[in-house]
């Protein structure tokens, strides 16, 4: 045990996701040598981020004003809506380019196990949002694991009965990867997605 | 490092720093172990797809200070593809996997029988041969039974007279006779009582033909009892799937 201070913040930063006590003492032995200006800015920066971040009250996305930045951007593509499960999955597609609609975060994925079912994630939202009729394609980008296949099933029946394009993202081999390394699963993935080579 | 090997179905996952996971697995031989899988959470990683949730493995585990790692993994049957494709699969196959670690709450105490059971139920879930929700009350009965918690369907659960009884008290043990009915008993149906009988013996002919109405009754009975052994609520039984009458 340290003295005061540096003990509760050792106590802290311990309370954080994925750092152990080890960790914690690391970094607060870090911040004690670190020039004051630095660990002035790293406090006001958190400060700054709690007071000013919040969610996207169209697509849940984390955002500093009411509409994300691309809800409220007008070139944007109105009639895809990219259904993810945490803010962290738009950045992973955004830096893809490759999609220029909106998106939907639902803040999770159904986890009985876990307690979270339907009612607890933005799936009511979401349907609010198809209501208009405006959207025609709903990509499901749920992570490639039991909670998020799950998760979109549950959606896919949801959304069946209405005239909407409902795709799921692609499973498979990994690019630069070789054959042989594949996992069963993530290569029979890859056999049931396989696609023609004339298109 | 000492190293064992040993089969098992993965019951639930949790994330552990930038890239591992913890997994809970039910082994055959060392009852729940809960162990981590280094790097199974990125894209890359060969064991990911293996040590997901209903997943029936053969593994290598190396013996820790406090939790062993997993060294290697390889699939009997990925359970899980099928299971989360239809939703009130799903939410049924997750009942039982929380039904079966809190059944065999110590870890590294050998239970065979709750593992043969629970390997067998997730085979019947997948084969669809049956409504998920049937299946899934007959694993609660038989792994209660298991766990020393055998329901009385036929006979009074007090005194033992042969029945058909017409009360029903989870905590009494079952069916009641008039003589030892206890005040808050549930008046099933004999039906429902039958239907009870079916599921927990197997009679899969019978469990098929139930009616609706005792197969619902049934349901909320099995609930309740389950409950009432496990002293705490399952948290995945609230989120179980509202049968679709007739679907399998």
């Amino acid at each position: 045990m340290y003295e005061g201070v540096l003990q509760d913040l050792i106590d802290e930063l311990a309370r954080l996701p994925g750092v152990g006590p080890k960790g914690a003492q690391r970094i607060a032995f870090h911040l004690l040598a670190a020039d004051p200006a630095d660990v002035r800015r790293l406090a006001e920066t958190m400060q700054e981020m709690k007071a000013k971040a919040t969610f996207c009250q169209t697509c849940g996305n984390v955002s500093q004003a009411e509409r994300c930045r691309i809800c409220a951007d007008p070139r944007r593509d109105p009639t895809s809506i990219c259904v993810v499960e945490e803010p962290k999955d738009v950045v992973a597609i955004e830096r893809t380019r490759e999609f220029r609609g909106r998106y939907h975060v639902l803040g999770g994925a159904i986890s009985p196990l876990a307690g979270i079912g339907p009612d607890q994630l933005r799936i009511r939202e979401l349907m609010g949002r198809l209501a208009d009729g405006e959207v025609t394609e709903v990509i499901l980008a749920m992570d490639p694991n039991i909670e998020g296949d799950a998760t979109a099933a549950y959606l896919s029946r949801l959304l069946r009965s209405m005239e909407l394009s409902v795709t799921r993202l692609a499973s498979g081999l990994p690019v630069g990867g070789d054959l042989e390394y594949a996992d069963e699963v993530t290569l029979g993935r890859a056999f049931a997605g396989r696609r023609s080579t004339g298109d | 490092m000492p190293v064992y090997s040993d089969e098992a179905v993965v019951l639930r996952t949790h994330k552990l720093a930038e890239a591992d996971r913890i997994i809970t697995l039910l082994t055959r031989e060392h009852g729940v172990v809960r162990a981590v899988a280094r790097g199974v959470r990125r894209t890359s990683s060969k064991f990911g797809s293996r040590l997901e949730p209903f997943t029936h493995v053969d593994l290598q585990l190396a013996i820790g200070r406090n939790l062993d790692t997993v060294t290697q993994a390889e699939t009997r049957a990925p359970y899980g593809a099928a299971i989360a494709a239809d939703y009130e699969r799903y939410t049924a196959a997750s009942v039982m996997l929380e039904t079966a670690e809190r059944l065999v709450s110590e870890e590294r105490e050998p239970s065979v029988q709750q593992y043969l059971l629970l390997v067998g139920a997730l085979r019947t879930m997948v084969a669809g041969e049956h409504r998920p929700g049937d299946v899934l009350d007959a694993f609660l009965l038989r792994s209660m039974s298991v766990a020393g918690y055998a329901p009385s369907c036929w006979a009074c659960a007090s005194c033992g007279l042969e029945g058909p009884h017409r009360a029903f008290s989870p905590g009494a043990g079952g069916a009641l006779c008039p003589r030892c009915r206890v005040p808050g008993s549930a008046s099933p149906a004999a039906e429902t009582l039958v239907h009870l009988g079916a599921l927990l013996s197997g009679h899969w002919e019978q469990v098929d033909a139930a009616h609706d109405r005792h197969r619902r009754e049934a349901r909320g009975l099995v609930s309740a009892y389950v409950s009432w052994h496990l002293e705490r609520a399952l948290r995945s039984m609230p989120l179980l799937a509202r049968e679709v009458s007739g679907e399998r």
